[in-house]
């Protein structure tokens, strides 16, 4: 990692506290087995599973479709809850998390909402579809949380960036729950199909890969969170660094 | 505990009429946001080719559109008058509750989005040849969803105040979180106007929640705000 303007190469191990990286061997291994599950599902969706009966082949889409939306409301939930904790407690190890969870939450939201589009394509003959809660309501949700990183990347001291970032993420968190109940009653014409898993429609290898689906993904999240969380660490260390070092040095150059 | 209530109203009433005085001195909201409304008015016309029954039909939707955009420049002028010379710090430091000065800044932009309503209906009526079926349902949904847009918008005003981009991150923030108000204001309006058969009341109804919803968050969100940007 470098960071432009410091104009010190010095190497980063042994001029932080902690190691310099954002990996480890739990996040070595969480990262490969992440990897081999992605191809197992890949395997699975794509070969061993039976085209649908209906949907025909644009069924596969699910396995990528439905986690990333959990994946994406999940870490939506995680900005939302680092929001509250970094105004309640000022824990900068919440404020770091939030931050984390919501660039996850605009990839996954954005991977949700090209794969829905493809799969509306096919099977509602059509891209977009305003009647579709869910979607719209995604499409919402990115929004508010493009706005929330756009905050974050304004800049400035880390107090104040926290806090401004907090407030948009907890406006975004209880107000996305308004933009659903609005455009349900807005639409009440839902498109989108009910919960097959819940209805028990699928057929057992459906299932099973959508259950596989499901454990790579959080996997994935996982993963994911952890490093943007140590990016963020690591950033913060370098800034308190930088500033104690021109502290000492102006320091030394008054001879105090 | 009703002295307090009486306190923090009295508060909410000065702050509220010191941003209008100085928006009457000003003249902001009478010399450019209502001839802005008026202008997106007049260029909905042209982009939609002037076609009346297109006009009727869209003419809620128009309204509040232009309300939003309004709404936007309305509250950069309010976070403006508090960023300038650490004005937003001293109304702080006077002692009164942050809540109050949140609850007086959206309001006095909850009173300048009403008098652009009350612009846009008549305009609406001369230019699309809309018709007024319910005067009070009108009146009662733009007096709940202007409240709804000044306390969104005040409040991302706030996360905004003293940011360099802030004119240009403001509506990124704002629009998104406020469409319920969009939705809900133009389906009641669809209603007062006669476009569609639909039960506008009920609609003013989520606007009103969307309201308390915004006041609260701001209420408690302010104080932090203003103390640490």
């Amino acid at each position: 990692m470098s960071r432009a303007g410091t104009g010190d190469p010095k190497p980063l191990a042994g001029y932080l506290d902690g190691p310099a990286r954002t990996g480890s061997r739990f996040t070595f291994w969480l990262g490969a087995a992440t990897l081999a599950g992605f191809a197992g599902v890949a395997a699975l969706g794509l070969l061993v599973v039976p085209a649908d009966d209906v949907q025909g082949d644009a069924v596969r889409i699910i396995f990528v479709h439905v986690p990333s939306a959990l994946g994406a409301y999940t870490a939506f939930g995680l900005t939302a809850l680092g929001s509250v904790m970094w105004l309640w407690r000022r824990s900068e190890w919440w404020d770091i998390t939030a931050h984390a969870g919501a660039e996850v939450a605009v990839l996954l939201c954005g991977l949700t909402l090209v794969t829905g589009m493809l799969w509306g394509r096919p099977t509602w003959g059509t891209y977009w579809e305003w009647g579709d809660v869910r979607l719209v309501t995604t499409l919402i949700l990115f929004l508010v949380m493009v706005g929330y990183l756009s905050v974050r990347a304004l800049g400035g001291p880390t107090g104040p960036v926290a806090t401004r970032a907090a407030v948009v993420g907890l406006v975004g968190a209880v107000n996305i729950g308004i933009v659903n109940r609005s455009v349900n009653w807005w639409a009440n014409r839902t498109l989108h199909q009910q919960s097959s898993l819940t209805e028990g429609k699928l057929e057992d290898m459906t299932l099973l890969t959508l259950v596989l689906a499901f454990v790579v993904a959080a996997m994935a999240i996982w993963w994911m969170v952890m490093h943007r969380f140590r990016i963020g660490w690591l950033e913060r260390q370098l800034a308190d660094r930088d500033i104690h070092q021109a502290v000492q040095a102006r320091r030394a150059e008054a001879g105090r | 505990m009703w002295r307090d209530l009486r306190l923090l109203a009295g508060d909410v009433g000065l702050v509220a009429a010191k941003d209008l005085r100085i928006e009457w001195r000003a003249r902001t909201t009478l010399g450019q946001v209502l001839p802005f409304a008026l202008l997106v008015l007049v260029l909905f016309g042209f982009a939609l080719n002037a076609n009346r029954p297109t006009l009727e039909l869209a003419t809620p939707g128009l309204l509040w559109m232009t309300v939003l955009f309004a709404t936007v420049v309305a509250v950069q002028r309010s976070v403006a008058v508090e960023s300038t010379d650490g004005a937003g710090r001293m109304l702080l430091l006077s002692g009164m509750a942050p809540a109050a000065a949140f609850a007086g800044k959206a309001l006095a932009v909850a009173v300048q989005l009403l008098a652009v309503a009350a612009v846009l209906l008549p305009g609406v009526v001369l230019l699309y040849g809309a018709g007024i079926e319910s005067l009070p349902l009108a009146v009662v949904a733009s007096l709940a969803a202007t409240a709804g847009l000044a306390a969104a918008g005040s409040l991302l005003g706030a996360v905004v105040a003293g940011v360099r981009a802030h004119q240009t991150v403001l509506p990124i923030l704002l629009l998104p979180v406020v469409a319920p108000v969009l939705i809900a204001a133009t389906r009641a309006f669809e209603d007062a106007l006669g476009t569609a058969a639909v039960n506008g009341w009920s609609w003013v109804g989520l606007l009103a929640g969307f309201t308390v919803v915004n006041v609260a968050l701001g209420a408690v969100a302010y104080g932090p705000l203003m103390e640490e940007a």
